[in-house]
């Protein structure tokens, strides 16, 4: 498959008796965005490592812009940008000093090594911090240098690991221009994300994995056709009224509704009809409501319709299963 | 079609014939610039072999060898010694610490050879042996110190000690990614110097000694590295000691930098 940027299949990781990756196949063509979506402890960072080289896979192949992960990592390195979960730039030097210092490791001449760092530190925002060192940056401009930093040698392959994890929003906008605009360059990403809508606004298409197994693939119309589209979530204004809540949102959508999670009774709806008829059902009876919304549905409703269970509640597994570990 | 106009090589290649070393040198860089930001880094090196000069000569230099002056002469290569060797323990624990930081990941995605970051800081802790050595040599010619050899000779030996300790600063690091906590580095490190440092010939005259321990002194590395220093700054025979130092420098070398590169990658 020369079209992929990145191919893998049957990918294995265990780790004592946690078994993070069971197998996981995945098919990046080139130029385009793959969102993996997992709840914790789903083997995301597990499965970057590998296809990044930190990692050796105990089964299964994989290679990345054409190379081998196993047989030619360093070609591999040298197609890559990783910025990983957790922030890889020394705290103690300056943004400015750890882009020169990557620039010179990806071979660099110093000029051109101070030339794409001070590109670099324009393009996101960071100029005036430039020589501050890192330490004393906040939780966003730290991400933007992380970022920053997996871009320093123009790779054609980038992995982002649940880039926004923590950021606010705008700064979440700021990171997902980011990513458009690499795309718009050509480049490949693989991003990991905990929410379906940050797959859905930049993934060309989505693997969902859970307990290290794919557990489905698709675009993100193809899988919103799977959970449901969209869906509504009601805050009921008083703990009484919500089993008739629950009663006018299953009647309405001919599905079941759950227990509400911190106050909201979400259910899944196929078209905006639906709204309005739990809206005027809700108002005939008189029953108040302090919030209604329509939105894309969380993880945990993807989880709840793809596997029966709440990712919460496999995520509870995976947790148990590290206890034991 | 639109993967074209991504270069996937945007930088041109210097023909360099030594990219490892290049990349050991940016690496040493990074850890100078650290250095430099945190002076207390200095104290141990700086304060250490003054302390120990004046405690050693002063309090038991009359007593040793009835005169602080003549004790200062035998001395001097001894503290010099120990110092350094003391110093090569703080690799082991800096690394351990720093390789689980972020940062470490990111030159595991880098096309550099697997052992470009620990070469780098090894050349860096070099920079300190040097202070070290200075400040040593300096305190030792305010307090009297005098050397009677050639200047050739006198670089000689800084660059011989400066050598060993290179090559034993690899067991530092190879400690360093083989233990959990960066206290058992520190432990283990002391625990090992102390009969290498004081069971030689460094502090008093092996004959002095047992017969139990002579043997000991006499198979003692250390011991042979101390002789070659004062033939090389105060006089007397240099050649067989200086080789034999050498020679466990390099053995050193090249069991433990091995040792230590295969630690580091297998942890992940
Ligand atoms: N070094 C390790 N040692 C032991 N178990 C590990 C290790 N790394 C990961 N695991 C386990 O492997 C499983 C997958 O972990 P991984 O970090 O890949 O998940 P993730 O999808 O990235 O989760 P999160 O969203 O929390 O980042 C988890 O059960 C985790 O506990
Ligand atoms: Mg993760």
């Amino acid at each position: 498959m020369t079209n992929h940027a990145i191919h893998a299949e049957g990918l294995t990781k265990r780790y004592g008796t946690t078994t993070a990756l069971d197998g996981i196949d995945l098919a990046v063509p080139e130029g385009t965005v793959l969102g993996v979506l997992g709840p914790n402890g789903a083997g995301k960072t597990t499965a970057v490592r590998i296809l990044a080289t930190l990692l050796r896979p105990d089964a299964g192949r994989a290679t990345v812009a054409g190379h081998d992960v196993l047989g030619d990592p360093d070609a591999v390195r040298r197609s890559i940008g990783l910025t990983g979960q957790y922030a890889s730039v020394d705290e103690q030097l300056s943004g400015r000093e750890n882009l020169e210092l990557f620039a010179r490791l990806l071979d660099f001449t110093r000029p051109d090594a101070r030339a794409r760092a001070a590109e670099l530190l324009a393009q996101f925002g960071l100029d005036d911090a430039a020589d501050r060192r890192a330490k004393t940056y906040s939780g966003g401009m730290r991400r933007r240098l992380d970022l920053a930093a997996s871009l320093v040698g123009r790779p054609a392959v980038i992995f982002l690991d649940e880039p926004t994890t923590g950021l606010d929003p705008s700064k979440r906008d700021d990171v997902w221009n980011m990513v458009r605009l690499l795309t718009s360059e050509g480049t490949t990403v693989l991003l990991t994300t905990q929410y379906l809508e940050e797959a859905d606004a930049l993934a060309d298409a989505i693997t969902v994995i859970d307990l290290g197994r794919v557990i489905a693939h698709g675009t993100a119309a193809e899988l919103k056709q799977v959970v449901g589209g969209r869906s509504l979530q009601v805050r009921p204004a008083h703990l009484r009224d919500v089993a008739d809540i629950r009663a006018v949102l299953s009647r309405v959508t001919g599905r079941p509704v759950g227990e509400p999670t911190r106050g909201l009774l979400t259910a899944p709806v196929e078209d905006e009809q639906q709204f309005t008829n739990v809206v005027v059902d809700l108002a005939s009876r008189g029953i108040p409501v302090t919030e209604i919304s329509l939105s894309l549905p969380s993880l945990d409703e993807v989880f709840f319709t793809l596997t029966g269970q709440g990712a919460q509640a496999s995520a509870t597994a995976t947790a148990t299963a590290k206890e034991l570990a | 079609m639109t993967t074209m106009t991504v270069p996937q090589v945007a930088q041109p290649r210097p023909p360099s014939s030594l990219p490892w070393l290049r990349h050991s040198l940016s690496l040493a860089g990074r850890s100078v610039r650290k250095m430099v930001r945190h002076p207390e880094q200095f104290f141990d090196v700086t304060l250490q072999p003054v302390l120990f000069l004046i405690i050693f000569v002063y309090v038991l230099g009359g007593a040793i060898a009835g005169s602080t002056q003549d004790y200062l002469q035998f001395v001097l290569p001894g503290i010099l010694i120990q110092t350094v060797l003391f110093s090569t323990i703080a690799i082991g624990v800096n690394l351990n610490t720093d390789i689980k930081e972020g940062v470490f990941d990111r030159f595991r995605s880098l096309p550099i050879p697997r052992s470009a970051p620990l070469v780098g800081a090894t050349i860096a802790e070099c920079l300190r042996y040097a202070i070290t050595i200075g400040v040593t040599m300096v305190a030792g010619f305010v307090m009297g110190f005098r050397t009677s050899t050639s200047p050739v000779r006198i670089v000689a030996a800084m660059l011989l000690v400066l050598f060993f300790a290179w090559c034993m600063c690899w067991i530092a690091i190879w400690l360093g990614m083989i233990m959990r906590e960066a206290g058992s580095v520190q432990g283990i490190g002391f625990l090992a110097l102390f009969p290498l440092t004081f069971g030689s010939s460094m502090f008093a005259a092996t004959d002095t000694m047992p017969g139990w321990l002579q043997a000991w002194v006499r198979i003692n590395p250390v011991t042979h590295l101390t002789d070659a220093m004062r033939g090389l700054l105060t006089g007397g025979p240099v050649a067989q000691d200086a080789l034999i130092a050498l020679g466990t420098s390099g053995l050193i070398l090249a069991v433990f930098a091995p040792l230590a590169v295969r630690a580091y990658r297998t942890k992940a």
